[in-house]
């Protein structure tokens, strides 16, 4: 694979997705590529995957994979993204094996056996016939590597095949990982957020600049550490939100989605609350967030949450909505799912117009917090059209525009580059210090070492099966 | 954060082993029967047979059953006491009510058997590998089948993040139609990104890229599938023999 002065730039946009970018793989080697978000990573893993072509943008330099254009060499590479349940075709795992294989003409005699190798080369614990929705993240993520690997690839990408996992998760993606490429006659690209733990199984670093062209790390390069806020532990203040027993079941079916549990959320104290997935996380976020009440047990919301409230006796998910954002905050995992308008400045002001401030008092306070988050130049940007950093900094500061006294956050730190990651965090920090109450449900151990004054570790209901 | 929804395989029942287009093949011999037929003894007698075929589809619980009828039998009883309350009484009133009650069901039935008995996998195999439809079409919309129950968790979680930012339409009818149009319209947003990003996996690994595919699994078509198209084309025999002979056929068209 060789790249030579090469540089790529969408059709939809003027600045250069990537440029100036040289790099040499010999058949067999390992690579991980790093570089801040923005730098092209994923675009440079879409163009050796044959994906991106003179249609979707201009391209410069030169590109060939095995000595020839990437699109003529599809059926040569294989690639994994992210998301595995936007990879899955087929309803069951050796079906979906066999789907790259079906697509390359390979006669029916020739696939079974091809499928069972690659199911057993990335230690696919489960049969062909194990229907793929009821797979747990990390197995499904095996199963596309699988498929990947079925047409035996000479080029393996990697677009962050570990980003939307649980530690566990990662872990058994990067063991397939390993045994697939243990025998030297894969080369492998690798692009993840968590460049460290991938330091093991590859040979060389290069780094995208965001500027253009690329820098070779030597041997013992480690990524640079976290910036860690600053922070003063205060003591728990007044109690804000308990849980007592509470759990959830979905209705239709018989195993809970969370198993009794019992929470204290005092003022000015952070709460981590962590698990593998499927543990339940994100439902007590929902219970606490007061916008799920609890199938079992109960939520109840300290004094200084219930004043003011018309009917105080009422657990918080049958508050109304403008009366719960002024006092409880939430920010989902996917911040899209939270924008309401079409521009920045409306989005903030939008909570507080909606639970009874004035238009002026909503509208400054829409300036101030863009002033002190950075998103000043952006007022009038649309909030899809942000990047992932913007856009998440943005999903805070909607929550706090209504000063609640509790902020729910699930996954804050998803799908964030270093230096986001160091801004989120220290924004977070400052919430506290400001006698607020925050919940963070997180599988980054940096996020719950960097913030939390307290841990809940919830375990699923039934363990999963062995991997 | 939601149910967990998921479309599985179909659990194999008898009905599964007969192919899918053998399948459909007897829906398109008993269509035109029932859609022509005026009386109530043709549609009768193809309903006769299909009910016969509900154990072979594995519905044999009445929950599971009525759990897949119940809007079939809702429209069915529908269409008959709108015929009744504003047809013409001299076109028969009662009778031909409920004529056209049987209609709806005996046509619609034998989708219900089709999506109880047929794997969406081996569906697919069986158009392409005998009726030639495009594999482009059919496992392109096979794998955008998969994507239904992820779409139906996401609108669950977008209206909670609206519930979230101080949304919630209260007793307002308008506010509710309003809410319903954003949420819709995030949904949307949310499914185009999805389907974009499945695309493009679906690329990376060779879809539609001009080589003729193969298929792993195969379809093949046995005597039972003969027979079974066979007896199909009996039932609609029956039904208008009986009818003529009966004296009560009469053509919608006539």
């Amino acid at each position: 694979m060789r790249l030579a002065g090469w540089g790529f730039r969408y059709a939809s946009r003027l600045a250069w997705a990537a440029r100036d970018v040289d790099l040499h793989l010999e058949p067999g080697e390992r690579v991980l590529l790093t570089g801040p978000s923005g730098a092209g990573k994923s675009t440079l893993l879409h163009v050796l995957a044959g994906l991106l072509g003179p249609d979707e943008g201009e391209q410069t330099g030169v590109v060939t994979v095995d000595g020839v254009a990437p699109r003529q060499a599809r059926f040569r590479s294989g690639i994994v993204f992210q998301d595995p349940d936007a990879q899955l075709v087929m309803t069951r795992a050796g079906d979906d094996v066999a789907f790259g294989l079906e697509n390359a003409g390979v006669p029916r005699e020739l696939i079974w056996p091809a499928v069972d190798a690659a199911l057993a080369q990335v230690g696919f614990p489960y049969g062909p016939d194990r229907p793929t929705g009821a797979l747990s993240g990390g197995q499904k993520q095996r199963l596309v590597l699988a498929g990947a690997l079925a047409p035996r690839p000479g080029l393996l990408l990697l677009d962050e095949p570990t980003a939307q996992l649980d530690p566990a998760g990662s872990a058994l993606v990067r063991e397939a990982v390993a045994r697939a490429v243990a025998g030297r006659d894969t080369t492998l690209v690798v692009v993840d957020h968590d460049a460290g733990s991938w330091l093991p199984l590859v040979d060389r670093v290069v780094e995208l600049r965001a500027d253009g062209g690329t820098v070779e790390h030597g041997a013992g390069w480690a990524p640079a550490p976290l910036r860690m806020p600053v922070r003063s532990p205060r003591a728990a203040g007044e109690l804000l939100l308990t849980a007592e027993d509470a759990g959830f079941t979905h209705r239709g079916t018989d195993l809970p989605a969370l198993l009794p549990s019992d929470v204290a959320v005092p003022a000015g104290r952070t709460l981590a609350v962590t698990g593998p997935n499927g543990a339940g996380k994100s439902t007590l976020a929902l219970l606490l967030a007061g916008l799920r009440g609890p199938t079992t047990g109960q939520i109840t919301a300290g004094r200084r949450l219930t004043a003011g409230l018309r009917r105080a006796e009422r657990p918080p998910h049958r508050w109304p909505a403008d009366e719960l954002v002024r006092r409880i905050g939430t920010v989902f995992q996917h911040p899209e799912h939270q924008f309401l308008t079409g521009r920045v400045r409306d989005e903030l002001a939008l909570g507080p117009l909606r639970s009874g401030s004035g238009d002026d008092d909503a509208r400054r306070r829409a300036e101030e917090l863009m002033e002190r988050l950075g998103l000043a130049a952006l007022a009038d940007a649309n909030p899809f059209t942000l990047s992932g950093g913007q856009q998440r900094r943005l999903s805070v500061a909607t929550a706090l525009a209504t000063r609640p006294a509790v902020l729910v956050l699930d996954e804050p730190t998803f799908g964030q580059d270093r230096h986001t990651w160091a801004e989120l965090v220290a924004l977070l920090a400052e919430q506290q210090d400001a006698d607020r109450a925050l919940v963070l449900v997180t599988h980054d151990a940096a996020v719950v070492a960097a913030l939390a004054d307290d841990t809940l570790a919830l375990r699923p209901a039934s363990e999963p099966v062995p991997a | 954060m939601t149910a967990p929804l998921s479309l599985g395989p179909v659990r194999p029942v008898p009905l599964s082993a007969i192919n899918p287009v053998a399948q459909l093949a007897a829906i398109g011999l008993l269509l035109p029967v029932l859609l022509v037929s005026g009386d109530l003894l043709t549609p009768l007698v193809v309903l006769a047979a299909e009910l016969c075929l509900i154990p072979a589809a594995g519905l044999t619980r009445p929950r599971v059953l009525f759990a897949r009828t119940w809007p079939l039998l809702l429209g069915a009883a529908g269409v008959a006491w709108v015929n009744v309350l504003f047809g013409d009484a001299d076109a028969g009133g009662w009778p031909s009510a409920l004529a056209l009650a049987v209609r709806v069901l005996a046509l619609a039935l034998p989708g219900v058997l089709l999506v109880a008995s047929t794997d969406p996998v081996r569906l697919a195999d069986a158009l392409t590998l005998h009726w030639r439809v495009s594999t482009r079409f059919a496992y392109g919309a096979l794998a955008a089948l998969r994507l239904v129950p992820l779409l139906a968790a996401e609108w669950q979680t977008i209206r909670l993040a609206r519930r979230a930012r101080g949304l919630e339409p209260g007793r307002n009818p308008v506010a509710h139609v309003r809410l319903f149009a954003g949420t819709a319209f995030a949904l949307l947003v949310a499914a185009i990104r999805r389907g974009t990003r499945l695309a493009s996996a679906m690329d990376g690994r060779g879809f539609d890229s001009g080589i003729p595919r193969s298929n792993a699994r195969g379809s093949t078509l046995r005597r039972r599938d003969a027979v079974f198209v066979a007896g199909a084309a009996a039932v609609a025999v029956l039904a208008v023999g009986s009818s003529v002979a009966m004296g009560t056929w009469s053509a919608v068209f006539s």
